[in-house]
Formats: C-alpha cells, sequence, structure tokens
C-alpha cells in the first residue's frame, strides 16, 4: 500500500528522515498527499513546511490510520487531516489548531501544552493522557482512562466514555455529553468533570458538587467556541480530597516534631 | 505486546482469499511481534477432516532431523489408520504434516493416538479449521507454507512478541481447543491466575503442550463449551474467572468472538458491516483488507461480541 521502508542486513528498518519536497504549496498553505509516504517522510515534511517554508495551513490527505503523526509540532498553524489516524496521533504538541475527520487511536493529544485538536470521529483509550493545556474536542465514543493524569486544559466528548476517565486527574476541566463507565474520577487529586449521561460508577473520592454561575460561563464559553448549541444539564464532580495526606507525619516523626 | 487480528465473511461461501488477507493484516502489524505469526484459517466447511501435525521445533539442531520427521510422518498415518482414520491425502511442510481423512470415532482418541509419536503435537484438528504457526514475520511464514492462495470463510491471526515463554512453534498462537475440533484462540495480554487454572484444567483430564499463559484460554473455552455452554456464555464466564490483562479473538466452524478484559488494558479496532467484520489490534491492519476510510471504534472493557456467518 504504502511505500516500505529499507530494511538493513539484520531486517531492522534503516533511517531515513530525508526530506520528501513533494507537498503542493499555494501560499501560506499547503497539501501532503500521504497514502504512499512512510510515517517518518509524513512528519519530515510536515515539519519542513512549518518551520521552513512558513505555511501556516496544512491538509494532510488520506494518512491511513497510521501511528504518530503530526507529533511535537511546536508552533502555531492549521493542520488537517483528512482520514483516520492510528495510536499517540498529534502528541507533544504545543500551538497547533488540529482537525481530523476520521477517528484516532490510542492516546490522541497526549501531553499537550496548547492548541486544539478536533476529532470528528471515535478516539481510542487514553485521550488527551497528561493532557497540560488547550483543547481536545472527540465528537464520537473514547475509551478507556480519557485524560489520565490530566494536568491541564479541557477534554469534551460528544458520546460515551469508558471506564477510569479522568483517573489521578490533577487539573483542567472533562466535559462528556454522554455515559461514562466505572471508576469516574478514581483518585483525582484536582480538576472538574462534567458529565451529561450516566455515571455506571464514581471512582474513590470523586464526589458531587455544587453547580456556580463559573460552571455555567465556562460550559456555555466552550460550546459556542465548537458550534455544539446550548449545553445540556450536566452533573458536576470534583475531588472530595479524602486522598491528601501529602502532609500527615508518620507516628515517629510525629513525637519528633510535636 | 503481540497483535491480533479476525476476519469473518459473513455471507461467505468459503471462496474468500483469508489467508493473503490475513497474512496482510499480520504483516502489517509486524511491530508489535515480530518472533512468530500464526494463523487459525477456516476452509468451509467439508465432508473431511483436516489436521495439522507438528514434528519438530523450529529451533531443533538436529542432524538427522528429515530421516526423524520422515519416521514421524510414517508412525503418524500408521496409527492413524489402526484407530480407524480413512486417510485421503497427506501434504507435507517443512516442519508439519497435514493430514485430510474420514473419521467416525472419538477424535480425542484420534489425536492422542497421534501424539504418542515421540515430539509430535496436534497443532489442529477439525472440519474445516487450520491451524500454521512458525517463526519469522507474516509474509515468512505464508510463504513458508503457501497460505497465499488459502481460501476459505473466516481466520485469526496472531503476530507475537514472546513475554512469558519461549520463542518456539509449541508456544505460538493460535491454540486449538484441544480435544474439541474447530475451536481455535488468540490472545494479547497477560494472565495472572494462569498456573491454578492450568492445575484445574490438567485435573480434569486436559493436556498443555506448552508454557503460554494463552494456551488455557482455548482450553478453558472448550471446556465450559463441552459443559453445553454456547461461545458467548462460556466468553463471558471468562471475564470472571480469568485474571489479568487480554483481549482475545476466539473462532468457531461459523462464529468468531472477542473478549476484552475488565480494565480493557489491551487495545482493539473493530469495524463491522453486513458483509465483513474485522477487528485487529491496530487500525492499520484492518486498512490492508479495507482500503478507505471506514468507521471504527474500541471495543469497551468486559465486553464480549460473537458473529455468526
Amino acid at each position: 500500500m504504502s511505500e516500505q521502508p529499507r530494511m538493513d542486513e539484520r531486517g531492522l528498518v534503516e533511517l531515513d528522515d530525508s526530506i520528501p519536497k513533494q507537498a503542493k504549496i499555494d501560499g501560506s498553505s499547503a497539501v501532503i498527499e500521504a497514502r504512499d509516504m512512510t510515517t517518518r517522510k509524513i512528519n519530515a515534511e510536515l515539519r519542513w513546511l512549518i518551520y521552513e517554508e512558513g505555511v501556516t495551513d496544512v491538509t494532510v490527505r488520506d494518512p491511513s490510520a497510521r501511528h504518530s503523526l503530526g507529533v511535537a509540532i511546536l508552533a502555531r498553524c492549521r493542520i488537517r487531516f483528512e482520514g483516520s489516524l492510528g495510536y499517540f496521533g498529534c502528541g507533544l504538541i504545543d500551538g497547533p489548531e488540529v482537525e481530523i475527520t476520521g477517528r484516532v487511536g490510542w492516546s490522541v493529544a497526549e501531553n499537550m501544552m496548547s492548541g486544539v485538536v478536533v476529532v470528528e470521529s471515535n478516539a481510542g483509550s487514553l485521550a488527551g493522557a497528561a493532557l497540560r493545556g488547550g483543547d481536545l474536542v472527540v465528537k464520537g465514543d473514547v475509551g478507556a482512562r480519557t485524560g489520565i493524569d490530566q494536568k491541564g486544559g479541557t477534554i469534551i466528548v460528544l458520546g460515551n466514555a469508558a471506564s477510569m476517565t479522568g483517573f489521578m486527574m490533577q487539573r483542567g476541566r472533562q466535559i462528556i455529553l454522554g455515559d461514562v463507565g466505572h471508576g469516574l474520577g478514581d483518585s483525582m487529586y484536582d480538576g472538574t468533570i462534567y458529565v451529561g449521561g450516566e455515571v455506571a460508577s464514581l471512582g474513590i473520592d470523586c464526589v458531587d458538587a455544587e453547580w456556580t454561575d463559573a460552571d455555567t460561563e465556562l460550559v456555555e464559553r466552550k460550546f459556542s467556541i465548537y458550534g455544539l448549541g446550548k449545553p445540556p444539564e450536566l452533573r458536576k464532580l470534583v475531588s472530595g480530597k479524602k486522598l491528601y495526606n501529602y502532609d500527615n507525619l508518620e507516628p515517629s516523626e510525629r513525637r519528633l516534631v510535636l | 505486546m503481540c497483535g491480533i487480528a479476525g476476519i469473518i465473511y459473513r455471507n461467505g461461501g468459503g471462496q474468500e482469499q483469508v489467508g493473503r488477507d490475513m497474512t496482510r493484516m499480520l504483516q502489517a502489524m509486524k511491530h508489535r511481534g515480530p518472533d512468530s505469526t500464526g494463523f487459525a484459517l477456516y476452509r468451509g466447511a467439508g465432508d473431511t477432516y483436516v489436521m495439522h501435525v507438528k514434528l519438530s521445533e523450529s529451533t531443533e539442531h538436529d542432524p538427522d532431523l528429515e530421516r526423524r520427521m520422515q519416521r514421524q510422518r510414517g508412525e503418524v498415518e500408521t496409527r492413524m489408520r489402526a484407530a480407524g482414520a480413512r486417510i485421503e491425502e497427506i501434504k507435507e511442510a517443512p516442519r508439519t504434516m497435514t493430514v485430510i481423512f474420514d473419521f467416525d470415532g472419538d477424535l480425542r482418541t484420534l489425536a492422542d493416538a497421534v501424539e504418542r509419536v515421540r515430539r509430535t503435537e496436534v497443532l489442529s484438528l477439525g472440519r474445516s479449521l487450520e491451524i500454521v504457526k512458525d517463526l519469522g514475520d507474516a509474509n515468512t511464514v505464508a510463504g513458508e507454507y503457501g497460505l497465499g492462495a488459502f481460501t476459505g470463510t473466516h481466520a485469526i491471526g496472531h503476530a507475537r512478541m514472546a513475554t512469558e515463554s519461549d520463542v518456539d512453534i509449541a508456544n505460538a498462537h493460535p491454540y486449538w481447543a484441544y480435544p474439541f475440533p474447530d475451536v481455535a484462540v488468540v490472545h494479547n495480554g497477560q494472565l495472572t491466575n494462569f498456573h491454578d487454572w492450568r492445575r484445574r484444567l490438567t485435573r480434569a483430564g486436559h493436556r498443555f503442550h506448552s508454557d503460554c499463559d494463552s494456551e488455557i484460554i482455548a482450553v478453558y473455552l472448550a471446556e465450559q463449551m463441552s459443559r453445553g455452554r454456547s461461545l458467548e456464555e462460556a466468553m463471558h464466564q471468562s471475564l470472571q474467572d480469568l485474571d489479568g490483562v487480554f483481549t482475545y479473538i476466539c473462532v468457531t466452524e461459523d462464529s468468531l468472538g472477542v473478549a476484552k478484559d475488565e480494565l480493557g488494558a489491551k487495545p482493539l479496532v473493530l469495524y463491522e458491516d453486513d458483509e465483513i467484520v474485522a477487528l485487529a489490534s491496530e487500525e492499520i491492519a484492518i486498512r490492508q483488507v479495507l482500503d478507505r476510510e471506514i468507521e471504527t471504534h474500541d471495543p469497551y472493557e468486559g465486553e464480549v461480541r460473537v458473529w455468526s456467518r
């Protein structure tokens, strides 16, 4: 289907990081026909366009569900993937506005610092894992452990989410309109999770919280940015902070200090 | 890590290119497991039985290997005839033999008789199931055993990255659910209560040929089905009984099922329409047989799905 990477005598892939420079550039926008390119070549082309050619609007056609595309792009730009991505898509990015017209596999937008990733279809597990900032919008369903270890930013899911959503979340927000699986917000330290559908069960130390005007403002603002219409009624969940034991002294230490 | 894949043509009459399709799917997931590759292919219901027999390990260095295998082939044939099998055809492959035969008796007795030939293992037995597994990637194994032209109804496959047992044919997937005809399993994950179940099933009279934790899934399901449970019921029960992380695919003569553990720790991407159901650890594998933009999703944790032809 696509170009096969060169193998060395041991059967290992040989590093070929030459830049194809085949994209059609039209002013500040460009189109990459990714179908017959290797993953490495697609990423090299993308970086060449954004960093060296000053292109701010890239369309990647037919990414064919390949892994690790569009990672570590540290510049303000627009990237549109026309098709689906595999695992680790658009991870470690800082700045880009990404649109994916298909689905994504596990770990989309992992550790995003800032920017926007909009997925038109479903996402696999670990969507927005360790997210630091920016918005991740998934219009379909997501898998398990969405926003695990999330440290900032906003994750919006229009469909359902599986188990352990928001596991060990530390900051940031999640808005999930559909149903959520078991162990929601398990061991979360901080942050807020809004749920529109049924919650199968809450995780340890995840509790209901009172709705405030700030919540209304946030949800309405995010919905209007992404053209999602009027937000439905949501349930707000936060950390009960019962697991906060950082400052507790061991009994032997207490005798020494007190 | 391991890569698993399954494909079933729901209206297929047994003429689909499942050998070619499964090879492509597994080759696309070579990076998930380059140690060994295995296929469980269904040739469509026949009037005869087909048995795949392993004669030697791929890692053996016996200078007399060819002559020994020739002797094994002769002994297997003799024992099968003695047990009442009417042999129609015998095919030879590098380290295995394939016997096509007719038989009215008890299949377990027959399999046991064959396995009494030293260093011999029945890889698969059934009216349509054929298991082929060996070291190397999918193209290597498919080339060596001539799977490119295999036509059938459905198939599963496995690209193995060994985690807990040796790299050889005995520890390669798929596993046949001895002694139940036409049942095979591939697995991605680790089972933590594997020793418990192995002891239990051994006491119940089942035989194990490998140290691989995945072999117990096949035998476990077979044991459950022998008690009258359907494949789907057995798979639901397995979520309670098996501990660890797993996504496994089980196939029978006319159906294909998948089960995911309660943690959802191992990936699976699923595509289904009226014609075809294709599932794999990664979507790039599915794209090898459906080369277009497709709507796929990940089954959730604790989910069991079964499709029939």
